[in-house]
Parts: C-alpha cells; sequence; structure tokens
C-alpha cells in the first residue's frame, strides 16, 4: 500500500505530480465494464464501499480516514499517442485562447465590453480537458471557460458577444457539444448530471464533463450532483479548476480538506492534477472520460491552478492578494511551461514562436473587428423566445411597445446612447470610433455585410473560428476523440521543480 | 383526514377508470386517480416521457398519484430520487436538454423553495437565453395547499412565486376531469410548467372519461390556459383555482338557497398566462367581482386580476374588486387553519360588502 507520499510522486509527462485519492478501486477502463452501460438500474449502484473511519486528530484532521488506493494507470500513456504537430498544437490552443482572452480585456476597457471574465493562468487547464472530449462528449461550463468553448468550436466572437450584452447565451449547445455559460455558480453541475444520467440512458458513447471551480464547490448544488451522478452512476466528470480565489475569498474558505479528497464521501475515484501542465491536464481527462464512458460512473478532477487576473474586469485583486503570490504563479505560467517543453524538444524556436505570435495577433485584431461590428438586437427582440408557446401577456406587451418605436429605432445601432449608458468617461478613443469613416457609417457596415463574411444567426459576422480559419489550421479539430499518432512523450522534458521556467531553448536551423 | 393518514396513505384504493377495457357503468374516481391513470396515458403515449421525485416510485408517492406506475413502466422512468429538490428539477433541466420529458414531483409545496434557483433562474430562463434553441418540457407537479391538518410546511400556496417569473407556466386544477387532462396537457406541451394540485381535493370524486387525449370521445375540449365558468349566474362573479373553486361553488350555493342571489363561478385554471375573458366578460355582466384563494393577499394572484380588471373593465365595475385570501401570515398550526382558510362565511361575507356599495 502506498502512502500518502507515494502517492504526490506520480509524475507527469512533463514532471510534474499528480495526487490521486479514492476509497474505490480506481477504475480501469480497459478493463471489462462491471455492468454494461446500459439504462440505468439498481444494479448499477455503486457497490458497497469501505467504512470511513472516525477523523483523525493532526497534521492529517480533515483529511479521509482509511486507505487511499494509488491509480494504478500508466498517466503518460495517455498522451503517448501525441504527434509532434499536435504538441504544438496544445501551445498554440493555449497562445491564440490567451489573446483572446487579451483582446477581451482591452475590449471592456474600450467599452466595448460591459465585463470580461479572465481565463488568464487557467489555459492549461481548459485546453488540456477541453482537447480530451470527443464529438459525442458534452461540456457544461460555468462562464469563464473560453479555452473549452474554444475546442468545442464556439466561435469566440459568440463569447463576446455575451459580455457585451448583445446576446445571452448565442451559440447552439447541441452542435457544439458545449452548452451555455452558467453564472449563477455550481448550478450547471445539476444539469450536467441530468444530461449524463440521459446519455446513460440512451446508451451514447459519449461522456459528459462540467467545470466548476473552487468556489462553487460550496454550493449545495454541487454536492447534490456529486450524490446523484454516484448513486446514478452517471457518465460524468466533475472538472473543478482551483484557481484559489472566489473573487476575495481564498480556497482555505470554501473548504477544510482539499476539494478532490470529497468525492470520497460520495463513493467515486478523484484525481488532484497540476492545472497549469497542459499535458498532465489531458492525460487525467482523457482517463477521466474513458472511466465515465465505460460504464463506471462520476470521477472528480481538481485541476490545481491560478486566477491570474481579477475575478473580472470589475474586481480589484491588490485588495485581498499579495504581488508576492502573483509573482510565484507567474514562475508557472503554463504557456511558458509548455513552450520550454516544446523547446526542449526541439519543437519550437524563435522563428515558430514569432510567426505563432503573428497568428495571434491577426486572430485578435479580427476578434476586435468583428466584436466591435456586432449591432445591437433590435428592440423588440427582447420579447423573443420567452416561451416555446406564445404568451398572451408578452405579445400584448411586444404590440404596445412596438407601437412606441420611431421608424429608425430598427435596432441597428445607437453607439451614442449606448456610450452614456455605459459611463465609459474619458475614453480618448471614443471620438475616433465616430469619426473615422469606416467606424461610424452604420449604413456601410450594414451593405457590406460579406466583408468580414455573412452575418450568422447571432447577429456576428462569419470570419474565423468555428467554420474554418484559424480554427481550421490547427492540428486539434474539435471532434477528434483520440487523437491518433504513435509519438510518445511521456519521455519528454521535465521542467525543473515544477515551478520555474527559465526561458526557451532555441533550436538552431529549425525551419519555423 | 389527519395528516398521518394523508402521509402513510391509508386511504382506501380506488376503483374504476383503467384505461383499458371500458367499464360498464361509469364509476367515478378521485383526482388523485384521475391524476394517476392522466401520467400513465403521458407515459404510455411518449417513452421519453420519465417520471422523479421523492417516494414515487415503489410507493406511489405520499398521495399515491403515481401508483403502479414504476410497477407499469419499469424504474428506469419512474425514478424514486434522492432527496434533493434543487437536483430533482436541476438533473431534469439536463434531462429535457438530453431530450427528455421529465415530470418531477415536489412532494409538498414548502419542499420547492430548495429548488427555486434552478425553477427561477435556469428551468424558467434557458429557452430565452438560448434564444430559442433549448426547450424544457419540464413538469414540476406539487401538491398545494392547506386543510388536512398537516404540520408545518406542507399547507402552503407558492404559486404567486412562479406566476412572477417569466418563462414559468403555472396550471391548477379544480377537480378530477380537468387534472385527468390538464396534467396530459402539461406534460406535452414544450414549456416548464408548474403544475398545482389542490391536496385537500385529492379524494374528491368525479366521473372521468379515461381516454388519453386526442382519443375520439375524449373529453379533451378546453385549452391548458383557459379559464372556465363553472356555475352560471348573474348578480356577482366569484373567481377561484385549485382549492378554492369548491369553496365558492358551495358558497354560491348557500347564497342562492340563502340570500336568493345569483353567483357566477369562474375557475381560472391557469395561473400564468391568465385568461381573464371569462372573467372580463362575467364581470361586464355582473359588475362585482370577487377573487378567492388560499395564498396571502400581498402581491398576489388575486392582486394581479384586480388590477388587470380595474384597467380593461373598469366601467362595469358597481364595486371595488374584492378580495378572500389567507392571511398575511406564515401559514398557521394545523388547529387555527380553518381560521385561515377562505370559507363560505368570508366569501359570503365579502359578496354582502360588494353588494353594499
Amino acid at each position: 500500500m502506498p502512502s500518502v507520499t507515494e502517492l504526490m510522486q506520480l509524475l507527469t509527462p512533463t514532471g510534474h505530480r499528480i495526487t490521486a485519492a479514492s476509497r474505490a478501486r480506481t477504475p480501469d477502463p480497459d478493463a471489462p465494464p462491471a455492468a454494461p452501460p446500459d439504462r440505468w438500474t439498481p444494479d448499477r449502484l455503486t457497490p458497497g464501499l469501505p467504512v470511513a473511519g472516525p477523523p483523525v486528530a493532526g497534521p492529517n484532521a480533515g483529511l479521509p480516514s482509511g486507505e487511499l488506493t494509488a491509480v494504478d494507470i500508466d498517466l503518460p500513456a495517455y498522451v503517448a499517442d501525441l504527434t509532434d504537430d499536435e504538441l504544438f498544437g496544445l501551445y498554440r490552443d493555449m497562445v491564440l485562447v490567451r489573446r483572446m482572452d487579451e483582446e477581451a480585456t482591452s475590449l471592456q476597457r474600450q467599452g466595448e465590453l460591459g465585463l470580461w471574465a479572465s481565463l488568464r493562468g487557467q489555459e492549461a487547464a481548459q485546453i488540456g480537458s477541453g482537447r480530451a472530449l470527443g464529438p459525442d462528449d458534452m461540456a457544461f461550463p460555468s462562464y469563464r471557460e473560453h479555452g473549452v468553448a474554444w475546442c468545442r468550436g464556439v466561435d469566440p466572437a459568440a463569447v463576446l458577444a455575451i459580455f457585451r450584452g448583445v446576446n445571452l447565451g448565442g451559440w447552439d449547445p447541441a452542435t457544439h457539444g458545449f452548452a451555455l455559460y452558467s453564472i449563477v455558480v455550481g448550478s450547471q453541475t445539476l444539469h450536467a448530471t441530468g444530461y449524463a444520467m440521459g446519455m446513460a440512458w440512451d446508451r451514447s458513447a459519449g461522456a459528459t464533463i462540467v467545470y466548476f471551480g473552487d468556489g462553487a464547490s460550496s454550493e449545495g448544488d454541487v454536492s447534490e450532483a456529486f450524490g446523484w451522478a454516484s448513486v446514478y452512476c452517471a457518465p460524468l466528470v466533475f472538472f473543478c479548476q482551483n484557481n484559489h480565489w472566489a473573487i476575495s475569498e481564498p480556497t482555505r474558505r470554501q473548504s477544510r480538506i482539499e476539494i478532490f479528497h470529497r468525492a470520497a464521501g460520495f463513493g467515486f475515484p478523484s484525481v488532484r492534477v497540476d492545472g497549469n501542465d497542459v499535458l498532465a491536464c489531458l492525460a487525467v481527462s482523457r482517463w477521466a472520460l474513458a472511466t465515465a464512458r465505460a460504464g463506471r460512473g462520476p470521477v472528480l478532477v481538481e485541476a490545481v491552478t491560478y486566477r491570474m487576473g481579477a475575478h473580472t474586469t470589475a474586481d480589484d485583486p491588490t485588495r485581498y492578494r499579495s504581488s508576492a503570490e502573483l509573482e510565484a504563479w507567474h514562475q508557472r505560467d503554463p504557456l511558458d511551461r509548455m513552450r520550454a517543453h516544446l523547446a526542449a524538444r526541439g519543437q519550437l524556436g524563435e522563428e515558430r514562436d514569432r510567426h505563432l505570435a503573428l497568428e495571434a495577433d491577426a486572430f485578435a485584431h479580427e476578434l476586435r473587428a468583428r466584436c466591435t461590428a456586432m449591432l445591437d438586437p433590435a428592440p423588440t427582440s427582447l420579447f423573443d423566445h420567452v416561451q416555446v408557446t406564445e404568451n398572451g401577456l408578452v405579445a400584448e406587451q411586444r404590440s404596445m411597445f412596438a407601437a412606441t418605436l420611431e421608424p429608425g429605432d430598427s435596432g441597428t445601432d445607437d453607439r451614442l446612447d449606448r456610450e452614456d449608458r455605459l459611463d465609459t468617461g474619458d475614453r480618448h478613443d471614443t471620438g475616433d470610433r465616430h469619426d473615422t469613416g469606416d467606424r461610424h457609417d452604420t449604413g456601410d457596415r450594414l451593405d457590406t455585410g460579406d466583408r468580414l463574411g455573412g452575418r450568422d444567426e447571432l447577429g456576428v459576422r462569419d470570419g474565423f473560428g468555428v467554420k474554418g480559419g484559424l480554427v481550421a489550421g490547427g492540428t486539434h479539430v474539435p471532434g477528434g476523440t483520440q487523437i491518433p499518432g504513435g509519438t510518445h512523450v511521456s519521455g519528454g522534458t521535465q521542467i525543473a521543480g515544477g515551478t520555474h521556467v527559465s526561458g526557451e531553448a532555441h533550436v538552431p536551423g529549425e525551419a519555423w | 383526514m389527519t395528516s398521518g393518514a394523508v402521509i402513510t396513505g391509508e386511504q382506501p384504493a380506488e376503483v374504476g377508470g383503467g384505461r383499458t377495457g371500458e367499464p360498464a357503468t361509469p364509476v367515478p374516481i378521485t383526482l388523485a386517480k384521475a391524476l394517476n391513470l392522466g401520467l400513465r396515458s403521458a407515459m404510455a403515449a411518449d417513452p421519453k416521457v420519465v417520471v422523479m421525485g421523492e417516494d414515487v416510485g415503489t410507493l406511489g408517492g405520499v398521495f399515491r398519484v403515481t401508483d403502479g406506475l414504476q410497477k407499469e413502466f419499469g424504474e428506469a422512468r419512474v425514478i424514486d430520487t434522492p432527496l434533493a429538490e434543487s437536483a430533482i428539477i436541476g438533473t431534469a433541466i439536463g434531462l429535457a436538454m438530453r431530450g427528455y420529458r421529465p415530470v418531477c414531483e415536489i412532494q409538498f409545496d414548502g419542499f420547492v423553495y430548495p429548488a427555486f434557483d434552478q425553477i427561477v433562474s435556469q428551468l424558467a430562463k434557458l429557452h430565452y437565453r438560448s434564444g430559442g434553441r433549448i426547450r424544457l418540457p419540464v413538469t414540476i407537479r406539487i401538491p398545494f395547499g392547506g386543510g388536512i391538518g398537516a404540520v408545518e410546511h406542507h399547507s402552503e400556496s407558492p404559486e404567486a412565486y412562479f406566476c412572477h417569473t417569466a418563462g414559468l407556466k403555472v396550471v391548477a386544477c379544480s377537480n378530477p376531469v380537468d387534472a385527468h387532462h390538464m396534467i396530459q396537457q402539461a406534460i406535452r406541451s414544450d414549456d416548464p410548467i408548474i403544475f398545482l394540485e389542490p391536496k385537500r381535493r385529492y379524494w374528491e370524486k368525479a366521473v372521468v372519461d379515461p381516454r388519453p387525449l386526442g382519443e375520439p370521445s375524449s373529453a379533451e375540449t378546453t385549452g391548458l390556459h383557459s379559464s372556465v365558468v363553472v356555475r352560471a349566474g348573474t348578480d356577482a362573479t366569484l373567481v377561484g383555482y385549485g382549492p378554492t373553486v369548491r369553496t365558492c361553488l358551495d358558497a354560491a350555493e348557500v347564497s342562492a338557497a340563502d340570500d336568493g342571489r345569483s353567483l357566477e363561478v369562474v375557475d381560472l385554471r391557469s395561473l400564468s398566462p391568465l385568461d381573464l375573458g371569462p372573467v372580463l366578460a362575467s364581470v361586464r355582466r355582473t359588475g362585482r367581482l370577487v377573487v378567492v384563494h388560499e395564498a396571502p393577499s400581498n402581491v398576489s394572484v388575486s392582486a394581479e386580476v384586480a388590477a388587470r380588471v380595474c384597467e380593461q373593465a373598469f366601467y362595469s365595475l358597481e364595486a371595488p374588486v374584492l378580495r378572500v385570501t389567507g392571511f398575511d401570515t406564515p401559514y398557521p398550526p394545523a388547529r387555527l387553519e380553518d381560521h385561515y382558510l377562505p370559507d363560505v362565511d368570508r366569501i359570503l361575507d365579502a359578496v354582502d360588502r360588494s353588494f353594499g356599495y
């Protein structure tokens, strides 16, 4: 029986720690399923588990007593198939998503978005888990999962549209296997549980993954979801990004024990993974999804990461956390670590990195253009889709409201009004946006819709993202379950100590 | 009827009204049995209909409304859930996104509040939030109202919370015939519906055509969101829903016998959206309106009815719209509930006041 200390020594392909604990035998997805992935029956209830002893005093107080069993799986094997291009693709995903995040933050500062929730620092957790998903899988996000949205082929402009206030959720969850953002933290874990139950009943080949944070782990809905998913043996991966801060409250305010230990009390296995290691996150997510797909019920993954930015653009983290802490996590930046890993493998030199930076800039430029070109919805659209069958009261109000509109109130553009509403103060670019010819002429933008591609159903112009362009250039196409290939990465460079990255390797003669 | 008898289910089993086979002579069945038959028809008609809730399977529900369904349709379609109301609704949302048509039972009115976020912020809003892409055909059955001598949290009338929430539909049945049809109509609806069942009327009987909706000679004639005149009259209008429809009818009987007044009674049936057409037509004839419900008066269904009638039938009114409701207190201990609940005397007092103007 390994000790807890030994458990802590499980290394990821890039040399980072993975901690796993479970009271149940950790499922091996390659073994025959304990029960057929059939409609739920009482037979699929989790078998009896060892009863936990009383809590122990001392340094481990609050930790589950009883035996911990190691994950008897070869995690590096779960990413052994990645080709060089696919490895680079993970890095590219993270670079582009961070660039999107930076651009969105700028857009908020310039009054083009009402708010933005930055994912900076969490790219590895989101790309690693997001790229583990296949076409039959379903993801339920919270509101910061821009990286997962990217992996699921959701148009980044559609994500921005929510924060611009153009709509409340502008993509089709069924098409993308990606539910709408959920702002009431933890509520989506129950939707995911029900969806996963339905998957099992439908004998779907897929599994469900649900994202939530350390703060949400305190919500009652999350505990209810743990319980339900466990007793119904739902094919569900609970993916907790522990980013250390729930706005101003540290994780220790949420839980006396490590979050991943909670699964034991509900009778299903859990894994803690270095959330800033994209390969580790990919490996663990693939294992967890395979476990769920094989009919063995839920898994909890706790990806330990860090929210490097503010909670949202409305937050000031200097009021509650130290710059020293932030600096320490800067040293563990997931992009730097993957860059160093690739460089050490000879896959990334200056030229290729510069090339990627240019691609990211072009991507951000186009995203900005599409964001600022988004039109306000027609005023009467606020009455749309209240219910499937029309509600007479809503219809009456729509009619009365429409009668008050001026003929010009078609909802195409009321930028001046918008700026008044947003009280954007002394933004210097305000005048520019109105004075430059190509921006202030509403009619021009309407008449030249094909300049950036046609308007799609969201009121967003196509230009990149879902249907081609930059995403298609990547190695990871949404929908690929297991990426074929044979390159073994477990021998890859280990980043010393897992904490500090000092620059990158330069590979002479690299084609990029 | 004591609450103990209710909860332990010691009522005699009902007979008659089986879905298959025509009874030789129509046998009156209880409102609970009518709901049971309606649920059975809905489950037989659509394999995506699943019933879920606490004790709905093996036990058949604490009021036996789901009695026998698990035996007939299996444990995968009639699901005994953990005791977690938020999860009952939250997982139903996920199942509906997956294409299922869940019928959730909240065991008692006072137990719905743990699910409030899932109902009000999630279930009600996802269709709107998704621009119409997501449909959530979820029916939430809630036994509501008092009068059964129950312990606390078993006698409440929470309808106004849900009527106030855009995206939800709220209906209340008042008799076995409506119960049988309305539950099937609610389940067929593509919108989320709060389906309120008048628990103290569960044992009232009527002859119900047991055939499923849509079959020839099925009694389905009234839309789910239609209010109906259940007793014609000329002197004043009483409006009730759920358990107070019977109280209004009783009041009309007494008024006719004792005072010689002809009271018209309207059963609202749909609380959101409201169908005020029959109410307005009635008020335009009678000029007097009394609205009756068990819920407290403040910001209630009766407040909405009064406001809208004043807006739309102001010149027809001979008196202010009056209300007979539960008091604006928490629901009292069972030994006091007869004072709290609207009864014939309070209704007729209000009618007298109306005629005093």
